[in-house]
């Protein structure tokens, strides 16, 4: 039984009509937000499951490790394989350098005026221009003007071109990390811009530059639209257990371009073998992808400054 | 002080920030090349007597090799890169601010880690590989579910698209979430405000301009995809009057005609030109987005 006196702090302190709607609406919203994170993650969970259970049987160490065979019905995909370490490692000896060094000027060199904002906005383009036009630009440019033909060098060049971008970016917040103090104290023992760099701004960003590096790996081997037309090609047979069997002036297969051609222009191929190409394909991007993340979070827990 | 430093030091320092500069520009340069030498490729047809540029925009026939009568409209071709767009951006929009919201506002520790981590793996995940999804897991799925005679439709590469851009609309939206001053929601909290009511009365109006950016670098990413949308639309050229219908995208007919065209053709110059054309629509979309961001920064 309550007292006239309860009421009365009832109706003080306890919760009004409307509280009790303001609470019962934040966890509407909170459990809307949930499902909508879920309904994302679920289908990525539930096809990424599929993928591993049709393509899993097939993969082997012999998979990896010899050529398709059969009008690639069926063998490995060693060629197609090699062809993309190919591609990274060539695009990534282009793009690092030039993407760090672009990324040195926009947070050393430049100052805050229109043409750098015009060099920000170049950068934010270059990401943002389909794929497919940049296969273009390197069928135009590398192919036919620089007379390159199609090979891996021209693959190789239209791919760092396109993923200096994530480079670039990444190594700019890297180097944004660094204290502005770090850079004072050694103008003022009398180094020169550069010496400051490179002594001091580069080598305390290095890790944070390097998953940079990783994560544009990762979005070169997955890449295939721009090397269709540039390097890429329907079948090669070559050396099986020899890193290099490539030579940067041939033709090369790619995973991607590879699991292209088996699913739509192969004919009667294995359905397992086109799902071990993608599982393969996905858990190389995967797992360099992770790699990167995990050395970045590793990084940031043991920041000194 | 320079009198005591060695010439070489002098020089050195010179010409490595000369290299510098000039990498730093490069992004400049190869945005220009690009353009230049896809319209390079591209620009004679301009001048040839069976190529009209208003035909090339506002007619639907795409008959590319045709013996008889050759003709080259892209407008069924832009009408699909449209109707994907917008499926996916149906889907990718309310879910993709959704998620920015849940992981940015609602969500902490562990789980807000775990969560971003899986949208960055989402992201990282090659489009051929979506493709080939759509190709064997949604085709097969839609027909099921729909009961319709095709399963590679606007819908099917839709929704691929729309997974695809989630990435981008999550990271980029909660990017801009983060940018609102913590006084903002201080403030709300102290006067009683639950989360909900702090994200819908104070976060999204304080982050609209950054939300929108989001969402537009998504209809980019969108508009620009490729393989996915070359494996899982149909190709069938056709203005798509329903989501059930086959289609073909401005970037798909690029990829799967330019092997075909001999060097030097119509057919292969005007592939350049459709290439000249997406180049345009991807080009005002991200100036948009970045107009946009940069208006918020200016306030």
């Amino acid at each position: 039984m309550s007292t006239p006196a309860d009421t009365q702090l009832v109706a003080q302190f306890g919760e009004t009509l409307f509280t009790r709607k303001k609470k019962r609406s934040e966890r509407i919203a909170q459990c809307v937000f949930a499902v909508m994170v879920a309904c994302i993650i679920i289908p990525l969970v539930l096809i990424i499951g599929y993928l591993v259970k049709e393509g899993y049987s097939l993969i082997s160490w012999k998979f990896l490790t010899t050529n398709p065979t059969n009008g690639m019905r069926s063998g490995g995909i060693w060629s197609a394989l090699l062809g993309t370490f190919w591609l990274v490692g060539v695009s990534l000896c282009i793009s690092a350098p030039i993407g760090v060094l672009a990324a040195v000027y926009l947070n050393e060199y430049a100052k805050n005026n229109w043409f750098n904002r015009v060099v920000n906005l170049a950068v934010v383009n270059l990401a943002g221009v389909p794929s497919i036009v940049h296969g273009l630009f390197g069928v135009g440019a590398f192919v036919l003007f620089a007379h390159m033909g199609h090979s891996i060098l021209a693959a190789s060049l239209t791919l760092a071109i396109m993923t200096m971008p994530v480079i670039i970016a990444s190594t700019k917040e890297a180097l944004a990390a660094v204290p502005r103090q770090f850079r004072e104290a050694c103008w003022n023992v009398g180094a020169t811009r550069w010496q400051t760099i490179w002594r001091i701004v580069l080598p305390n960003s290095i890790s944070g530059i390097l998953t940079g590096v990783i994560l544009q790996v990762s979005r070169t081997a997955g890449e295939t639209a721009p090397i269709l037309f540039t390097g890429a090609v329907f079948y090669r047979r070559i050396e099986e257990g020899n890193l290099f069997a490539y030579n940067i002036t041939d033709q090369c297969m790619a995973l991607s371009t590879h699991l292209f051609a088996v699913k739509t222009q192969v004919t009667n191929a294995p359905e397992a073998l086109s799902f071990a190409i993608a599982l393969v394909l996905l858990a190389l991007v995967v797992f360099v992808n992770l790699s990167a993340i995990l050395f970045r979070s590793w990084l940031r827990s043991r920041k000194k400054w | 002080m320079t009198g005591s430093r060695s010439k070489f030091s002098t020089y050195g320092e010179k010409a490595i920030e000369l290299l510098i500069r000039m990498c730093g520009m490069s992004a400049i340069f190869f945005v220009f090349a690009i353009f230049f030498f896809v319209f390079r490729e591209g620009a004679p047809i301009l001048a040839s007597k069976e190529f009209g540029l208003g035909e090339f925009l506002t007619s639907t026939d795409w008959y590319p090799t045709s013996m008889s009568n050759v003709r080259f409209g892209t407008l069924a071709l832009l009408m699909g890169t449209l109707s994907v767009t917008g499926v996916a951006m149906l889907i990718a929009v309310p879910f993709g601010l959704g998620a920015a919201i849940f992981i940015s506002e609602f969500c902490t520790g562990k789980l807000r880690e775990i969560l971003k981590i899986i949208i960055e793996l989402l992201a990282a995940i090659p489009s051929i590989v979506w493709g080939f999804i759509g190709l064997t897991v949604m085709n097969p799925l839609i027909q099921k579910v729909f009961h319709v005679p095709v399963g590679l439709n606007v819908l099917n590469a839709g929704i691929l698209l729309a997974l695809m851009g989630i990435p981008v609309i999550v990271s980029v939206g909660e990017d801009a979430l983060k940018a609102v001053p913590d006084s903002y929601r201080e403030g709300a909290l102290a006067l009683g405000a639950t989360r909900w009511q702090i994200t819908w009365r104070v976060l999204l109006p304080a982050a609209k301009n950054g939300l929108l950016a989001a969402v537009l670098l998504g209809v980019g990413r969108a508009v620009g995809e490729t393989m996915a949308v070359l494996m899982a639309t149909g190709h069938s050229v056709q203005v798509p009057h329903s989501v059930f219908d086959s289609c073909r995208t401005l970037t798909a007919t690029i990829a799967a005609e330019l092997g075909e065209a001999s060097e030097g053709s119509p057919h292969y110059r005007v592939l350049f030109l459709i290439g000249i054309l997406l180049f345009t629509i991807t080009f005002i979309v991200n100036l948009t987005a970045d107009l946009v961001v940069k208006g918020i920064r200016k306030k």
